[in-house]
């Protein structure tokens, strides 16, 4: 124990020294993106290419992100937000406008389409770089779900009372009545809400829970018939699951995206721009593709696919039907934001 | 038996514990729950609580609240009488099994009544092994009632436990020389004097499980809201710190109505 405890000491020393060796200052960037969601060995590839360290927080939720980056308790340099949240953070001056010239790969591989679609929340793609994207869908048992899944109706089909899973958040419970009576996801006219609210109290004796991450393992164990998932929780489930399809219903989906972005008060604006483009390279894409299994917006990345059944796996590459026309989150201001969530909370709680 | 300056000494620590973590926190929620967003004074958020069906949630667990503590009563008492009665044998033992599930954390635990009473879970699957039809345990009033008395059985045995080993065994057996048969001594005797023990239990049991929302949100499956899931949402979901205190000063209203109660119950009863 002793020993052990000399060589750590010896070490530290080592490390010291060999600190203040060095005459230039060691080279950082602060990294806050959702948990899990980078290969880890990515991070020291970069580290060993450039010299710059990464340190990476974690968060679980885009709604516990913001008021840490809005506080500047703690000085990020590169965030990972949805949409939505991208909007509010430019909304609010916390984030900066990103030097394209910097980021040669993201301009070369990002898909234009994806682009295209991040200007609903980023006007002019001055703010941010697609890193992950995705949809909501049903997920369900083809043992158990005789009847065709192809339009959220059937979540309100009484045949499958007790056996079905919707997800316990505010904005994907009323994106899924909205869709279905022709709205908009981005909905603010308070009597349409008020409606799309009155059909999920409806649904409700039919829904056997109200779900987070809990829904994969409920769907793995054939806890119930269907639920709402993302699409990357679908590809994990089926893996896991063989009796289990995925199906993105006709009325439209929410196609989510999270992308990379600069906070306002970074301090290492040019190590954060070579960690955006480093993290569009498609060699890196493709590692974090494989670990994550969310649908990439990188072109370069499906040549780069080793596994066959991935690189023809619908969900992972969706053809571009699935996402033509669909809606994204916007960020619909905090009034509006909170009267999302008190409706969504008289839902559970009536 | 401390002079007075050793005494005031000895208090400081705790004056100063209660001070910064009791005291000055519950004058924040109370300011919380009186203010808005600009810090002016406002009973919107109190009345807000009446309005979302809020007070429906409160009434659920009050009932909930209510039903495991008398559960956990009728669990409690006898055990205890029996562990009373033969002392010296194997008690250690029974009370130890009693005491376990406090050992180990009350979410695990909960988590593994999930296991339990789901759909694919230990009880259906017995269930369909002996060909009877599934039955739909989780996700229900009764699942949460039944994780409060796994979870709060040891807080109304344990005071339980020592009010009746403390009554004198020479009272009982005065009360059989005299003629009394051991109904009469139960009813006149052993009951009386477990009351204060059984009214702390009361206590203990019905507070955390008027508060709890760890139970609530694992095995009521997010549809059946107890107040304590809603304040935790407004804390962690909402951001609505205002809303959020204005309920914890309703629900502390209900815990100090409790405490009175209790405590006018105790009064009397020490009345000849």
């Amino acid at each position: 124990m002793k020993k052990i405890l000399v060589l750590l000491l010896v070490s530290c020393l080592a490390l010291g020294i060999a600190g203040c060796g060095g005459d230039k200052k060691e080279e950082v960037v602060y990294v806050y993106s959702w948990g899990d969601y980078l290969d880890p060995e990515t991070l020291k590839i970069f580290e060993k290419e450039t010299g710059i360290h990464v340190i990476l927080d974690e968060f679980d939720t885009n709604e516990s992100m913001y008021p840490r980056v809005a506080e500047g308790a703690v000085h990020y340099d590169v965030l990972c937000p949805s949409d939505y949240m991208i909007q509010k953070l430019i909304s609010n001056d916390l984030i900066q406008p990103l030097d394209f010239n910097k980021l040669p790969d993201a301009k070369k591989y990002i898909g234009e389409e994806f682009f295209k679609q991040a200007n609903h929340f980023d006007p002019g793609n001055k703010y941010s770089v697609p890193y992950c994207w995705g949809t909501v869908g049903i997920i369900y048992d083809k043992t158990k779900v005789t009847d065709p899944v192809d339009s959220w109706s059937i979540l309100w089909n009484e045949k499958y009372k007790g056996q079905i899973l919707m997800q316990d958040s505010a904005r994907d419970a009323l994106m899924i009545p909205l869709k279905l009576m022709g709205q908009s996801m981005n909905e603010t006219d308070k009597n349409i809400l008020i409606e799309a609210q009155a059909m999920l109290k409806q649904q409700k004796p039919l829904v056997q829970a109200y779900v987070v991450d809990e829904v994969k393992d409920k769907l793995i164990n054939s806890e119930a018939a269907m639920g709402v998932v993302f699409s990357g929780e679908a590809l994990i489930i089926l893996r896991e699951n063989p009796n289990m399809a995925f199906a993105i219903p006709r009325e439209g989906t929410n196609l989510w995206i999270d992308g990379w972005v600069i906070t306002k008060n970074a301090q290492n604006v040019d190590n954060a721009h070579k960690f955006i483009d480093f993290m569009c390279r498609p060699d890196i894409a493709v590692m974090n593709f494989d670990y994550l299994g969310y649908s990439t917006p990188n072109t370069g990345v499906k040549d780069l696919v080793e596994d066959e059944e991935l690189k023809n796996s619908p969900i992972a590459f969706p053809s571009p039907e699935v996402y033509k026309g669909q809606e994204t989150y916007q960020y619909l201001g905090n009034q509006m934001d909170e009267y999302y969530n008190s409706l969504w909370m008289q839902v559970k709680v009536d | 038996m401390f002079n007075r300056g050793v005494r005031n000494i000895l208090l400081t620590p705790f004056l100063i514990w209660a001070g910064l973590f009791i005291f000055i926190p519950l004058v924040c929620i109370v300011w919380y729950g009186v203010t808005d967003y600009d810090g002016n004074f406002s009973l919107a958020n109190l009345g807000l609580a009446f309005k979302h069906g809020y007070i429906d949630a409160l009434k659920l667990s009050i009932v909930l609240a209510l039903i495991s503590t008398v559960i956990c009563l009728l669990l409690a008492y006898p055990l205890c009488l029996i562990l009373t009665e033969r002392q010296r044998d194997n008690t250690t033992i029974i009370s130890l099994l009693f005491i376990l599930p406090l050992w180990m954390n009350s979410l695990l635990s909960t988590m593994a009544w999930q296991t339990i009473l789901e759909g694919n879970g230990i009880i259906n699957q017995l269930m369909r092994l002996l060909s009877l039809p599934d039955l739909q345990l989780i996700n229900t009033p009764g699942a949460i009632v039944l994780g409060m008395v796994y979870n709060y059985l040891p807080y109304m045995v344990l005071p339980l436990y020592i009010s009746l080993t403390k009554i004198d065994r020479r009272i009982l057996e005065a009360a059989r020389d005299l003629g009394a048969n051991s109904w009469q001594t139960f009813t006149k005797i052993i009951l009386p004097l477990s009351i204060p023990g059984a009214i702390s239990g009361i206590t203990m049991v019905f507070i955390p499980a008027l508060t709890t929302f760890v139970i609530s949100a694992l095995l009521g499956g997010g549809k059946l809201l107890l107040i304590g899931n809603i304040i935790e949402q407004e804390f962690t979901f909402q951001y609505d710190w205002h809303v959020g205190c204005a309920l914890s000063v309703i629900l502390m209203v209900f815990i100090v109505l409790n405490m009175l109660l209790t405590a006018a119950f105790e009064r009397k009863e020490e009345e000849p």
